[in-house]
C-alpha cells in the first residue's frame, strides 16, 4: 500500500485485492448494535471538501467515527482561492493542526496530488475534477465481488458521460486491473477518443451490449453538457442511451444496475429500474463506509490486532 | 567599467557573416572597433567561450504596465540580459493595453532608463485586445512599431484579420502581424494537450487542431492579401507542414518555436506541475519531434522564449486554476545548446541564426543579429558552450514559474555587451 491513497490507476491489483478483504472485515462492524472499534483512537482526520458533496463526506466522516479517530470537517464553497488563500495556504493550516489524514475533495483535477506534495499527512483523494474518485471505484469492485464472487473475467458496462466522469475513470482503470471486460457506451462526444488506451472496449450501441453484460453501470448525466454541445437534448439522450425496463430485460439473469448516485430518474436510469432487486445502489452505499474504514485503517497503520 | 575592452581568443560565430573562427573582438565606444589584438584595451580571457550577436526574443512578457507584482520592465530587461540578450519584443498584453503610441512610449522608456536590453514594443492589433475594433496602428508606426499582435487569443474573425492585414500595407512591406494560432471554441476551458494523458487526467484537452484551423486561416489570408504573418509558439506536427507547404508557395509567413515546446511533451504533465502549463499546450513527442525538424530545416524561422513571469501563488493554485506559461530569457540559449546543439540536431550557427540574426531581422531591429563587423553596434553575448549546470532558483526575473527548474543544462551566458557596455560580467547583470 502506498502512504496515499490518490487514484485508482496507482494501485496494484495486489493492493485492491488487500483493500477489499479488510473492508470485508469491516463490514459486520456496521451490523452491530455498537458500530465502533478503536483502530483509529487518538488520530485525526480531517474531511477536506472543497466541492459540494454531502454523501462522500458523510460516508467518510462515519468510518472515520467507527474507527474512533476525531473528525474535522473542513468545508469551503468553491476554490480556496476564491477566498483570498492559496491551496497551499490552506493545506499549511490543516497541516498546523495536526491532521493525520486529509480527505480531499475538489473540483480541480490532481488536487490532491498537489496537496502530497505540501503536509505530511495522509492524503486520500474523496474526489478530484474530472480525474479519479477511487474510493467510489473500490467501493463498486467490492459490491460487484460481494453480489458475483469475483472480479476476473465478469463482463461490465459503463454507460453515459465518461468523459466528465472520475467515477468511470476510476471504476475502468479498477476493473482492468482486476481482469473484467470492460465497455464504455455512450454518446461518442462523451467517450474520450484516447479511452481504448485503458484497456476498454468502446460501443455506441447500448442494446447491442446489454446482453453480454453482467454489471451495467449507469452515470450521472448532467443536464448541462446539453449546454455544451454534447448532445442535443436529454429526451434524446433517454431515448439512445437511458436504461428502461425494456433494455434490463436483454441483460443475462442475476445481471447487477448500478450507480453512484444521485440519480437523474427518468434520465440515465428509469425509476422502476432503479427499484429493481437486480439494482443493488443501495449496497454501493452501505459498502462505501466498510471500504473507506479499510482505506483509513491501511493507511493510517492501526494494528491489525486491534480492529476485529 | 572600462568602455574600451577585448574578448580575446574567443571563437567567434556570427551567422549574419557566415563566420566561425577564434578572433579577438575588441569593444569600444559603442562598437566593434576591432577583430585584432588591441593594446590598452581592458583583457577579458574568452578563450573556450563563443562570442555571438546578441540574442533577441520575439516574445517577451514584461508585464509592466499593470501585472509588476509579476515582472517589471527593469526586472524583465535584467533577466533578458543575464540570458544574452540584447533586444526583446516586450507582447502588448499588459494593462493598459499597448494599443496606442502613448504606451509604446512608456514602455520604451522604461526599458531605456533601466538600460540593460533594449524592447522593442509590440502594438495590439485590436483595442483592448478585444478583438473587435483596430488599434490605431498607423499611430503606433509612427511611434517604431514593426510587429503587432493580440498575443494570448487570435485575431477572432477572417473578416478583421484580412482587414488588418490589408490596412497595414499603408505602411511599408515590413510590418508583421503575430498571432497566437488557437481557435477559442476548442480550448476554452482546456488546460493541456488532447490526448492519451489528458484522458488519463481527467483535464479538459486543448485539441492540436484547435492550432492547426487558424494556422491554415492565417496562411490562407496571408496568400490573398499579400500580407505577412508571423506564427507564435508553433507546437502542434501539422502546422509545421502548414507552414512548411505555404512557404514552398512563396506565402509570407514566419513562425517561432519555444524552447519548452522544442523539450517537455505532454507525459510531463503527468505531476500535474503547474510550470508545464502553456498555452498553446506541451504536446506529444511527434509533435515535439516535427518542431525540432521544422527549426533545423528551415520552416521554423526563430526561437522565441514566451517569456510569462508570474507570482508564485499564483502558480500554487489548482492545476486548472493556475496562469498558463513559463519563464524562459535566463534558461532559452542552455536549453538550446543542451536539448539541439550538443546532440547534433542543429550546428551552431543555426542556433545563433534562430536566437539571434532572424528575429532580429523579422523585428527590424537593424542594431542586432550582427553581423559582427568592425564599425557595427557592439550588441553581443558571450557564453560557455560547454559550462554545466542546474537551473534552479533565485532567478533574475522576478518569477520563478520556471519548467525547466530542477534540469541539466551544458552552455551558459558569461557576458551580454549592450551598445558597448557590459551589462552582464563573469554571469551577473552589472547593473
Amino acid at each position: 500500500m502506498n502512504e496515499h491513497l490518490l487514484s485508482m490507476h496507482d494501485l496494484s491489483s495486489t493492493d485492491v485485492t488487500r483493500i477489499l478483504d479488510t473492508a470485508e472485515s469491516f463490514r459486520e462492524v456496521g451490523t452491530r448494535v455498537i458500530k465502533k472499534v478503536p483502530a483509529l483512537r487518538g488520530r485525526t482526520v480531517v474531511n477536506f471538501f472543497l466541492e459540494n458533496s454531502t454523501r462522500t463526506r458523510i460516508s467518510f466522516e462515519l468510518a472515520a467515527k467507527r474507527l474512533s479517530a476525531d473528525v474535522i470537517n473542513f468545508s469551503a464553497g468553491g476554490s480556496s482561492v476564491a477566498k483570498g488563500e492559496s491551496l497551499k495556504d490552506t493545506a499549511l493550516t490543516l497541516q498546523a493542526m495536526g491532521a493525520d489524514a486529509i480527505v480531499i475533495r475538489h473540483s480541480s483535477s490532481g488536487s490532491p496530488l498537489q496537496l502530497t506534495r505540501w503536509v505530511d499527512a495522509h492524503v486520500l483523494n474523496a474526489g478530484d475534477g474530472t480525474h479519479e474518485h477511487p474510493t467510489q471505484g473500490l467501493l463498486d469492485l467490492y459490491t460487484m465481488r460481494e453480489r458475483l464472487g469475483r472480479l476476473e473475467g465478469l463482463r461490465v458496462g459503463i454507460v453515459g458521460d465518461v468523459l466528465h466522469s472520475r467515477v468511470a475513470r476510476s471504476l475502468s482503470f479498477g476493473l482492468v486491473k482486476m481482469g473484467a471486460e470492460v465497455t464504455l457506451v455512450g454518446p461518442p462526444t462523451l467517450i474520450p477518443p484516447d479511452a481504448p488506451v485503458w484497456g476498454v472496449q468502446v460501443s455506441y450501441d447500448i442494446e447491442g451490449v446489454l446482453p453480454k453484460l453482467d454489471v451495467c453501470y449507469v452515470l450521472r448525466v448532467q443536464r448541462e453538457r446539453q449546454r455544451l454541445e454534447y448532445f442535443p437534448s436529454v429526451r434524446e439522450y433517454a431515448r439512445l442511451f437511458g436504461i428502461t425496463r425494456e433494455r434490463v430485460a436483454l441483460m443475462p439473469e442475476g445481471g447487477l444496475i448500478m450507480h453512484p448516485g444521485p440519480m437523474n430518474r427518468g434520465v440515465e436510469i428509469d425509476s422502476d429500474v432503479a427499484d429493481l432487486p437486480r439494482s443493488v445502489i443501495e449496497e454501493q452505499v452501505t459498502n462505501g463506509i466498510a471500504v473507506r474504514m479499510a482505506l483509513l485503517f491501511l493507511l493510517l497503520g492501526g494494528a491489525r490486532g486491534e480492529a476485529a | 567599467m572600462s568602455t574600451r575592452f577585448v574578448f580575446e581568443g574567443a571563437r567567434v560565430v556570427d551567422p549574419a557573416a557566415g563566420v566561425d573562427d577564434v578572433r579577438d573582438v575588441v569593444v569600444a565606444g559603442g562598437l566593434i572597433a576591432s577583430l585584432e589584438a588591441a593594446e590598452g584595451a581592458e583583457r577579458i580571457d574568452a578563450r573556450g567561450l563563443v562570442v555571438a550577436p546578441g540574442l533577441v526574443d520575439l516574445h517577451t512578457h514584461l508585464r509592466e504596465p499593470g501585472d509588476e507584482h509579476k515582472e517589471t520592465i527593469a526586472t524583465g530587461t535584467r533577466a533578458a540580459a543575464a540570458g544574452g540578450y540584447t533586444a526583446v519584443a516586450a507582447m502588448a498584453n499588459t494593462q493598459p493595453v499597448a494599443d496606442n503610441a502613448a504606451v509604446i512610449q512608456a514602455v520604451r522608456e522604461l526599458a531605456e532608463a533601466a538600460g540593460l536590453c533594449e524592447v522593442y514594443p509590440v502594438g495590439a492589433i485590436t483595442k483592448r485586445l478585444d478583438g473587435e475594433q483596430l488599434a490605431e496602428m498607423g499611430e503606433m508606426v509612427e511611434a517604431g512599431v514593426r510587429v503587432f499582435s493580440d498575443d494570448g487569443h487570435p485575431v477572432p474573425t477572417a473578416r478583421l484579420l484580412r482587414n488588418a492585414l490589408r490596412y497595414v500595407k499603408a505602411f511599408g512591406d515590413e510590418v508583421v502581424l503575430a498571432e497566437h494560432a488557437e481557435d477559442p471554441s476548442l480550448v476554452e476551458g482546456g488546460h493541456m494537450h488532447e490526448g492519451v494523458v489528458s484522458a488519463a487526467l481527467g483535464v479538459a484537452g486543448r485539441p492540436a487542431e484547435a492550432e492547426e484551423i487558424v494556422v491554415a486561416r492565417d496562411l490562407a489570408l496571408a496568400r490573398a492579401t499579400g500580407g505577412r504573418i508571423h506564427l507564435c509558439h508553433l507546437s502542434s506536427a501539422r502546422s509545421v507542414e502548414l507552414v512548411r507547404r505555404a512557404k514552398s508557395e512563396g506565402i509570407r509567413v514566419t513562425a517561432e518555436v519555444t524552447p519548452h515546446h522544442l523539450t517537455f511533451t505532454d507525459e510531463d504533465l503527468r505531476t500535474y506541475d503547474a510550470n508545464l502549463k502553456m498555452n498553446p499546450p506541451l504536446r506529444s513527442a511527434d509533435d515535439r519531434d516535427a518542431l525540432r525538424a521544422g527549426l533545423a530545416d528551415g520552416t521554423i524561422d526563430a526561437v522565441a522564449t514566451d517569456h510569462a513571469p508570474h507570482a508564485i501563488e499564483e502558480k500554487e493554485a489548482e492545476f486548472d486554476r493556475a496562469p498558463p506559461g513559463t519563464i524562459g530569457l535566463e534558461t532559452a540559449l542552455g536549453v538550446i545548446l543542451t536539448e539541439l546543439v550538443h546532440p547534433g540536431i542543429i550546428p551552431l550557427a543555426r542556433a545563433l541564426d534562430v536566437l539571434s540574426r532572424t528575429p532580429a531581422r523579422i523585428l527590424g531591429a537593424g542594431d542586432h543579429g550582427g553581423p559582427i563587423e568592425v564599425g557595427r553596434p557592439a550588441n553581443l553575448v558571450v557564453f560557455d558552450p560547454n559550462h554545466g549546470w542546474v537551473v534552479d532558483a533565485p532567478f533574475v526575473s522576478k518569477g520563478r514559474n520556471s519548467a525547466f527548474l530542477g534540469r541539466q543544462l551544458r552552455g551558459r551566458v558569461t557576458h551580454t555587451v549592450l551598445r558597448g557596455a557590459l551589462v552582464v560580467a563573469d554571469g551577473k547583470p552589472t547593473r
